[in-house]
């Protein structure tokens, strides 16, 4: 039933004025649904995230009683069984394509590249898959996408192409990390309309990580919101109206409604509480 | 909605129009800075002696001959036309006459180029083949033992004198080992036994297939390059280095390891391929920095190249000499520059 | 102890109470930023030390420089009364090595003062007036930047005669143009700022933009530029000595002491190599230093 199934998990960094905790005992599973991961800068989110892939390096120290996926402990996997896992098992989509894409080759090649890792196939297959895929992401003129550079996308595009790129392998979870925040607000719906179909038409489960709780709360069957690297509440999206951890509710409070104007908005005050008190557990 | 919108404007190559204004710009600029550079040489040969044909001929030169160049560089003709004349000349070559080995100066510069290109092409060979590897390991492994040994090469190169070291090691290695040649191209019994076909006695000697000259020379040159290799790996390595860490850090290096790249991979198809077209920038000036680090190097070992050329020209006053290596010098460090200009358009996509 | 701790406090708050009090913080936690580092440390030692030594010199130096002696040529090291030995012409070498610090000094503040302001001064000028100045501006910089250092300054001074004072113009020469580049990249960083144009609307004029406003935040790159270059300056004053072109003998240039002891390499190695270990101790130092400086004021571009 459960996709994946994180328990415990501790990211720390080693620095000149002693250890941060950067994820401090985040539990939680991921089944073939939406989960959400909200929280601010620092909360914690992306390094979550980047630990299910061990992409940390070190002198980061990751720690869990178990990070599985369908059973498997990606815990005690070597690099090299991990090399199978990313990309084919669990993919990423990261924030900006401007960024992510390697700007000195050409779409084709980087897509190519993906498939090509985890299949094998001549490389004409490769061509002919990867034009399927950007067709898949609505991308009405693939064949000149492929012969084209990064820098030559608009950001849409881009988030489009890397979608592509991640998605081929045909991966069962996809961490999405910002996947909209670097994009115009007319584009971010497209992108997210694309992913919702793919994630939906191929029965993925989905990690959403973002500092917007609106967006996740639409997009998501359930969220967790993130304070400081450990988790101070779970719940389904439809019920974030009723969420009752302080901090969840200065959240909600600090974004302005249409519905329900108030005359100011209220400004989150951090109760340093929140960050020494246990991480709620997410799993189901 | 596919293409409107992209960052530079134009998503085709430029119009034939538009490539050749660009050309022209490009050629026009390098005209300006040679000229510049010829202006600079004039006015240091020409205008601030304080005889300057006293400075082209010598002290020694008879009343004819003073007369004689005085006519021709037109020394009573304003600035701008004995400048005309200077550029005239030294666009045909003609950079007068050496005191010391009373023939054309470009003759004498043709001769003792190829020396100097040897040695540097030889020293830019080691440093790229051995200080590239390193700068890529050093930023791989950053931190380690290799990293810490790379940074002591370059600030040991960055802060030792070449000609100094460049003396302890003939010391050390033909004075005390006598594992390698001493100063001097060849030894003395092998000076022009092969045909000078290039002028480079490596290349000259395997066409005429004389492998006792060659081990001769290569016996000879080992040293010299060394040293300009070493220098030119110390630059080369802390570039390629510097290069390197910048590209580890960027998010399509993730990408790549999301995708499930294994890590030499991730090095080499993804993170070198960013730093090939820089590399080759750092490459062209290396060599351009070898030019210059030749001089002293030739004068330690008796290295008869454009360096020792110049050096010699000016210990003994002749000026004419030493302006015409001082305008070739600067000319191919033009070009160099010019040159990695022209191939980091050519080879950064980003660029078009 | 507790008015250091006090001023510690001080000058390690996170909210100082007036621009001076945020210099000087900012100041203090560079240093100690800088402390940290001990091979920059160590460089800062060595320099503090040559700087110790040149001031002290007719103080600390056992011989004369000057004074020949030629029947007690080419001593070894740790001979009696010469403890690196003497020269060709009898000469003590740590005396001339502790006079050579001197010209070596004076070499390079020269040239520290000359090229990076008259780098400054052009860079920036180019950088905020833009248009045809700008162009002919960098166009001069970049002609400069063609020549290769040493042959420059060999015909240089090929034209005007050896001397220190022709060396030293003769660097300076080659040496300004990586500053006017950086400061012109710095000016047309800044130039399109808000701030700057808030102060334009308040009427003020082009050099007091320049000097008061521009100037300050460039000083930063130049200076770990300049101690950098530093290095490099020391190499080709040396270089000129050794071919004779800088300081005349019998100064006591160091570049020119190895040259004067390679006749004798072989059989009387320490003449030429003592020199060398100094040029190559005070390069050293300046580059520890200014790879130091960049990791606190430019941290963005240090290799670290």
């Amino acid at each position: 039933m459960n996709l994946l199934d994180v328990e415990n998990l501790w990211v720390k960094f080693p620095t000149r004025q002693g250890v941060f905790d950067a994820v401090r005992g985040v539990s939680f599973t991921l089944g073939r649904e939406r989960l959400g991961i909200v929280g601010e800068s620092g909360s914690g989110k992306s390094m979550t995230g980047r630990a299910i892939l061990r992409l940390i390096r070190p002198p980061g120290i990751v720690t869990a009683s178990q990070i599985s996926l369908e059973g498997d402990d990606l815990m005690v996997k070597s690099e090299r069984q991990m090399r199978e896992v990313r990309g084919q098992r669990i993919s990423m989509v990261m924030q900006d394509p401007k960024f992510s894409l390697n700007p000195v080759m050409t779409i084709a090649q980087q897509i190519i590249e993906a498939y090509r890792l985890h299949n094998k196939a001549s490389k004409s297959e490769a061509y002919a898959k990867s034009v399927e895929m950007l067709e898949a992401v609505s991308i009405r003129d693939p064949e000149r996408v492929m012969r084209a550079y990064p820098h030559e996308m608009s950001g849409g595009m881009g988030q489009r192409i890397m979608i592509a790129m991640m998605l081929i392998p045909n991966p069962e979870i996809l961490i999405a990390d910002e996947p909209t925040s670097a994009l115009d607000v007319s584009v971010q719906r497209q992108v997210l309309s694309i992913i919702d179909k793919l994630v939906t038409d191929r029965g993925m489960g989905l990690i959403f990580i973002s500092h917007d709780l609106n967006l996740v709360a639409d997009f998501c069957d359930r969220v967790l919101i993130m304070y400081s690297g450990r988790v101070v509440e779970v719940c389904d999206a439809d019920k974030l109206r009723d969420a009752k951890h302080p901090y969840t509710r200065g959240l909600l409070n600090s974004l302005p409604r249409l519905d329900s104007p108030c005359g100011k908005l209220q400004v989150l005050t951090r109760d340093p509480a929140w960050s020494d008190a246990p991480s709620v557990s997410g799993r189901v | 909605m596919a293409f409107t919108e992209n960052n530079n404007g134009g998503r085709h190559k430029a119009p034939l129009e538009l490539w050749i204004r660009a050309t022209f710009l490009m050629l026009g600029s390098i005209i300006v800075t040679m000229l510049g550079l010829m202006f600079i040489t004039f006015i240091i040969g020409r205008v601030m002696p304080i005889d300057p044909v006293l400075a082209i001929v010598g002290e020694q030169a008879s009343k004819s001959t003073y007369d004689a160049a005085y006519e021709q560089l037109g020394l009573d003709r304003p600035i701008i036309v004995q400048f005309a004349l200077y550029v005239w000349d030294v666009i045909h070559g003609d950079f007068g006459k050496s005191l010391l080995t009373a023939r054309p100066v470009s003759q004498d510069i043709a001769r003792v180029f190829p020396a100097t290109l040897e040695l540097a092409t030889i020293g830019v060979f080691v440093g790229i083949v051995l200080g590239v590897p390193l700068g890529v390991i050093a930023a791989v492994k950053r931190g380690s033992w290799i990293d810490q040994v790379a940074r002591v090469i370059a600030l040991v190169g960055y802060s030792m004198p070449i000609f100094w070291l460049g003396l302890m090691g003939l010391l050390i290695f033909y004075g005390i080992l006598g594992w390698v040649g001493g100063p001097g191209r060849v030894g003395i019994f092998y000076v022009d036994i092969v045909p000078s076909v290039t002028g480079m006695i490596l290349i000259d000697s395997i066409l005429d297939r004389n492998w006792l000259v060659f081990k001769d020379a290569l016996s000879h040159i080992v040293l010299p390059a060394s040293l300009l290799g070493y220098y030119s790996l110390a630059y080369i390595s802390r570039m390629t280095r510097s290069f390197m860490l910048e590209q580890l850090s960027a998010e399509y290096i993730t990408t790549a390891r999301v995708k499930g790249m294994s890590e030499s991979a991730v090095i080499w198809r993804h993170a070198f391929k960013n730093i090939r077209v820089q590399l080759i920038t750092v490459i062209a000036l290396s060599y351009a920095n070898l030019l210059e680090g030749s001089v002293l190097t030739e004068i330690i070992f008796s290295w008869p190249g454009i360096g020792s050329y110049i050096t010699t020209a000016l210990l003994s006053a002749d000026m004419s000499a030493v302006m015409g290596g001082t305008v070739v010098v600067g000319l191919i460090f033009i070009l160099l520059n010019i040159f990695s200009d022209l191939l980091y358009k050519v080879f950064d996509p980003r660029a078009k | 102890m507790t008015d250091i701790q006090t001023w510690r406090a001080w000058l390690l708050t996170d909210t100082p109470t007036s621009r001076r009090h945020a210099k000087l913080s900012a100041v203090y936690q560079g240093w100690l930023s800088f402390r940290g580092n001990t091979m920059a440390m160590v460089g800062l030692w060595i320099l503090i030390l040559l700087l110790l030594i040149a001031f002290a010199a007719p103080f600390i130096a056992p011989h004369d420089p000057f004074a020949q002696n030629l029947g007690n040529r080419l001593q070894p090291l740790w001979s009696d009364d010469h403890l690196l030995g003497t020269d060709s012409l009898g000469r003590d070498i740590l005396s001339r090595l502790i006079y050579g610090a001197r010209i070596t000094l004076y070499i390079v503040g020269l040239v520290a003062l000359i090229a990076p302001v008259t780098g400054l001064l052009v860079g920036t000028v180019a950088g905020y007036v833009g248009g045809w100045t700008d162009q002919v501006l960098m166009r001069i910089t970049d002609i400069f930047l063609a020549f290769p250092r040493l042959v420059l300054a060999l015909a240089f001074v090929a034209a005007l005669g050896a001397g220190i004072e022709n060396a030293v113009l003769a660097i300076s020469l080659t040496a300004w143009p990586p500053y006017a580049r950086i400061a012109r990249a710095e000016t047309l960083t800044i130039r399109s700022s808000d701030y700057i144009s808030a102060i334009q609307l308040q009427g003020a004029g082009a050099m007091r933009i320049i000097t008061k406003h521009i100037w300050p935040l460039c000083i930063s790159s130049l200076i770990v530029r300049v101690t950098l270059d530093m290095a490099g300056i020391i190499l080709a004053a040396a270089g000129l000595g050794f071919l004779g072109l800088g300081a005349q003998p019998p100064s006591p240039e160091w570049g020119a002491m190895i040259s004067e002891g390679r006749r004798f390499i072989l059989d009387h190695w320490w003449v030429a190599t003592v020199p060398g270990m100094a040029i190559f101790t005070v390069s050293l130092a300046f580059n520890l230093l200014g790879d130091g400086l960049r990791d606190v004021l430019d941290p963005k571009d240090s290799e670290k």
